[in-house]
């Protein structure tokens, strides 16, 4: 990313002017200057994915995803529409459904960033039916506990990992309804990884998977950071 | 025959000759675990530890790779695995009744492994064999054709007296080309080399000329202009290019690529040949699919002799400086790696998931090097082109859709098999051609295409009207098309490669509603529901897997509509939800066994 924002380069965001610098894709412009676009797998210091597709936008009349699209002169861009939030709804919904989320009992709840998006996006039920996987907690390890219940498959503690701890902890295995996520080590189990607390990785996943362990509550529900203000009102890198 | 079940410890010295045969390159991985299963049957996580450490790879990361390919195991599997060729079209001949005979002869249940390990019998995707149906491959390496109950019943008896697949009667394992109309394409193959003579005559530019002059387009599916694709990879700025042929051929109801590359292999060699002359690659890859494994010895054959006709090496006829060579790469069943960022994935070792586009291949694809991706039957025609020139090709088919094209006609018709016309030939010459008679429907490029009814079969196929990818599978009045529907979207959620929200939760979610009717429980919402699935996956998935998943169903509510509204329960609301069926497993926990349980029913 360069930061040389020329005043002729821009866009349109939904009716908006919007300027961006050379190399920048939709999602990265609108978040420097402060616009929302509901997002998932995107994180500002990794790499764009592109997997969840809640930042779906319309490009000149064509859907792409937000964190894909490079940023182009004259691109028409819409965002905020009946449509597309209809289209991120559901697409919420089918994560909803293809994992196990009882919010009011998840210690993530008011940090989640699912959760925070589908209050944006004016979900109120599953819609579909659920899948109720079986999917094991993993809580081998001292200091950190899994539950796989809530993966949304982003792979941001897959890149964090990687590239951040240079560690490699995880991978995906499996395909179709089976893609999953895997810990590196024989046994499987994150407590025989070299897996610590101040790991990149360890505080990166957008829902509760990765969990500290010993810190349940510490913040009561209600005080939270999306409970505070709604996600569409704060800014990216916001302390979780 | 494999040794099965055999400690991979014990097997290490194999594992050891194995790995020294490859350079320690992670991009080795998938052809590493491929071969290695072939020698022990299955992946074991020792195994794949040793492969790990030996390739500087994660052990996560290698299970991450063998558990994306339907072909590799990470579970110990029987002595002889078979896999019935589960496309429609082997439905249609009947493969589902054989599939059962097979497994009651063996006193197995489709998909678990035999007690005493010795077989497993399951479905696999469309092996492309669909003239000669029902079809199955065994252990990953031999296919059947023309399975029926005699061949059944014997096939039994070997496997249960273990005599090696080998030693099987050979015309079981007969695959004929059933050519029954031969144009450019199909006709006598072209000397091997003409073409490039001509190419290195004329020169680089000159060829690349031809090819635009001739506005061919890519038979992959897609229609890319061919010309257009060599000359945006030939500016690519990188240290290398790299040509691929795209054999992956996985679109059920396609069968036109396995006859060329083992009638025209010398054509298909020979067209990425001059792509190499134009683009200055040296090296290149074709990616065949794992179904095709059997065509691996005859193709390496081919690239033998080629080499010794200084067809393909250094020095390529004689000119300095002009080296090339071409690798075998097979592919372990994921029909998503047809797709050409995937496919590159897949070379270079790595989970079958496509990129993100742009960068697209030709700048950026295989290790970084500009790639040139283009199907099997482009490369031919691409042959036929520098041997001809490019204005022969143009004066075929239509003005935008010049040529020739290879269709694969199967189904409901006498005479099966590969029709090569020009484009633009109206569907009804195909129809006529092959025998069909009272034909209800068209299922025209494979589930991805297009499913015409009647009134449509005066529409001409070619990339204005009906585009194709190459099958053709034809269902007569007699054909359930709410069923081929829901056999294609099983096929869907079956290979969706599971990286994008869209596909993955839809594809399944799809199959969960097309089984909801055809269990009788289906209403007007479901149809909403699958109409809704079908505007949101086209519009957000990832990759056209996802984006064409829905591309059967909607066709035949728009087209057969009866076919599914005999199948509404109600025209409101009817719930998934059977309580007897949710209660049933709770009753067969405490022990009940009364008429009302209903444990009969359930599963
Ligand atoms: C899910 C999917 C599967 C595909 N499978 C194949 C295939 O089996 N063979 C093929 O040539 N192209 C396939 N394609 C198209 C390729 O991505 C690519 O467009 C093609 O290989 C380019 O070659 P062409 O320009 O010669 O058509 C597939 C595309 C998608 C989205
Ligand atoms: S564990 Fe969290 S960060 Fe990792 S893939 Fe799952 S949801 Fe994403
Ligand atoms: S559309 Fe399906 S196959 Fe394509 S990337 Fe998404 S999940 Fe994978
Ligand atoms: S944020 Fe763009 S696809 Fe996930």
């Amino acid at each position: 990313m360069t930061d040389d924002v020329s005043p002729t380069q821009s866009f349109s965001l939904d009716g908006d002017d919007l300027p961006f610098a050379s190399g920048e894709t939709i999602l990265q412009a609108a978040t420097r200057a402060g616009r929302y676009i509901p997002h998932l797998c995107w994180h500002p210091d990794f790499a764009a994915h592109g997997s969840c597709r809640i930042c779906s936008v319309k490009v000149n009349g064509r859907v792409g995803a937000a964190c894909t699209v490079q940023a182009a002169a004259g691109l028409e861009v819409e965002s905020n529409t009946p449509e597309m939030n209809r289209q991120r709804k559901t697409l919420l919904q089918m994560l909803f459904v293809e994992g196990n989320h009882f919010c009011p009992s998840c210690e993530k709840s008011g940090n989640c960033l699912l959760q925070a998006t589908a209050y944006q996006m004016g979900m109120e039920g599953p819609h579909f039916e659920e899948f109720y996987p079986n999917r094991p907690v993993d809580a081998s390890h001292p200091d950190i506990l899994l539950d796989f219940n809530r993966c949304i498959l982003c792979e941001l503690c897959v890149r964090a990992s990687r590239e951040a701890d240079g560690k490699n902890i995880f991978a995906i295995g499996g395909h179709g309804m089976g893609t999953h996520l895997l810990v590196n080590s024989a046994s499987g189990q994150l407590g025989d990884t070299a897996m610590s607390l101040d790991d990149r990785a360890a505080h990166i996943c957008p829902v509760g998977v990765i969990l500290p362990k010993r810190r349940g509550f510490v913040i009561p529900i209600g005080q939270r950071r999306f409970d505070l203000k709604p996600v569409s009102q704060q800014r990216e890198g916001d302390a979780t | 025959m494999c040794p099965n079940r055999q400690s991979s410890l014990a097997a290490a010295p194999e594992l050891q000759r194995l790995l020294a045969r490859y350079p320690p390159d992670p991009h080795a991985l998938l052809q590493i675990l491929r071969e290695l299963q072939a020698l022990q049957g299955w992946l074991a996580p020792d195994a794949l530890g040793q492969v790990a450490s030996e390739l500087g790879l994660t052990l996560a990361q290698v299970q991450g790779v063998a558990g994306f390919y339907r072909f590799l195991h990470t579970r110990p599997v029987g002595a002889y695995r078979v896999l019935f060729s589960d496309n429609v079209t082997d439905r249609l001949l009947g493969s589902e009744a054989l599939l059962a005979d097979l497994c009651q002869r063996l006193g197995v249940v489709p998909g678990q492994l035999s007690f005493d390990g010795l077989v497993s019998v399951e479905r696999t995707s469309c092996t492309g064999l669909c003239d000669q149906g029902p079809a199955l491959l065994i252990n990953h390496h031999q296919v059947l054709t023309r399975l029926d109950p005699a061949r059944v019943a014997h096939m039994a008896e070997l496997i249960r007296a273990r005599v090696p697949v080998p030693q099987w009667p050979a015309a079981w394992f007969e695959v004929q080309d059933n050519i029954r109309r031969a144009d450019v394409l199909l006709g006598a193959p072209c000397a091997p080399g003409a073409a490039l003579t001509q190419s290195l005559a004329r020169g680089a530019d000159a060829t690349l000329a031809e090819i635009k002059r001739s506005n061919l387009r890519g038979r992959g599916g897609a229609g890319f202009a061919t010309g257009l694709k060599w000359e945006l990879c030939r500016q690519a700025p990188g240290t290398e290019h790299i040509v691929v042929c795209n054999a992956d051929e996985g679109e059920p109801g396609t069968f036109k690529d396995r006859v060329l590359l083992s009638r025209q292999a010398d054509a298909v060699f020979e067209g990425m040949t001059v792509a190499a002359h134009v683009l200055g690659a040296r090296r290149g890859f074709l990616y065949l699919r794992g179904e095709y494994r059997f065509l691996l010895e005859p193709l390496q054959a081919v690239l033998q002799r080629r080499r010794a006709e200084q067809l393909l090496g250094t020095h390529i006829l004689g000119q300095a400086g002009f080296d090339f060579d071409i690798a075998i790469h097979v592919g372990a069943g994921a029909y998503v790696c047809g797709e050409e960022s995937a496919l590159i994935e897949s070379l270079e070792g790595k989970r079958g998931t496509p990129r993100i586009r742009p960068p697209f291949p030709a700048e950026h694809g295989y290790l970084g090097h500009p790639t040139l991706v283009n199907n099997v039957e482009t490369f031919c025609a691409v042959a036929h082109i520098a041997q001809h020139g490019g204005a022969l090709w143009a004066g075929i088919g239509t003005p935008k859709s010049t040529g020739t094209k290879i269709h694969s006609v199967s189904g409901d018709c006498a005479r099966p098999g590969l029709y090569e016309y020009p484009l633009g030939t109206p569907v009804s010459r195909l129809l006529a051609d092959c025998g069909a008679r009272d034909t209800q429907a068209v299922q025209v490029g494979g589930p991805s295409g297009v499913c015409l009814a009647a009134d449509e079969f005066e529409r001409r196929i070619a990339f204005e009207d009906v585009p194709t990818a190459g099958a053709f599978m034809v269902f007569d009045r007699s054909r359930d098309m709410f069923e081929v529907a829901r056999g294609f979207a099983h096929f869907f959620a079956h290979e969706s490669c599971g990286f994008c929200t869209p596909c993955r939760v839809g594809t399944a979610l799809l199959v969960k509603r097309m089984d909801k009717l055809a269990g009788g429980h289906g209403s007007r919402d479901d149809l909403d529901v699958l109409f809704e699935l079908d505007r949101l996956l086209h519009s957000t998935t990832h990759c056209g897997l996802g984006a064409s998943a829905c591309n059967p169903l909607r066709d035949t509510v728009l087209k057969f509509r009866p076919a599914y509204e005999q199948r509404l329960q109600s025209l409101d609301f009817e719930p998934g939800f059977d309580l007897d069926a949710e209660l049933s497993i709770a009753r067969r926990m405490t022990g009940r066994d009364d008429a009302a349980a209903h444990l009969e029913n359930r599963t």
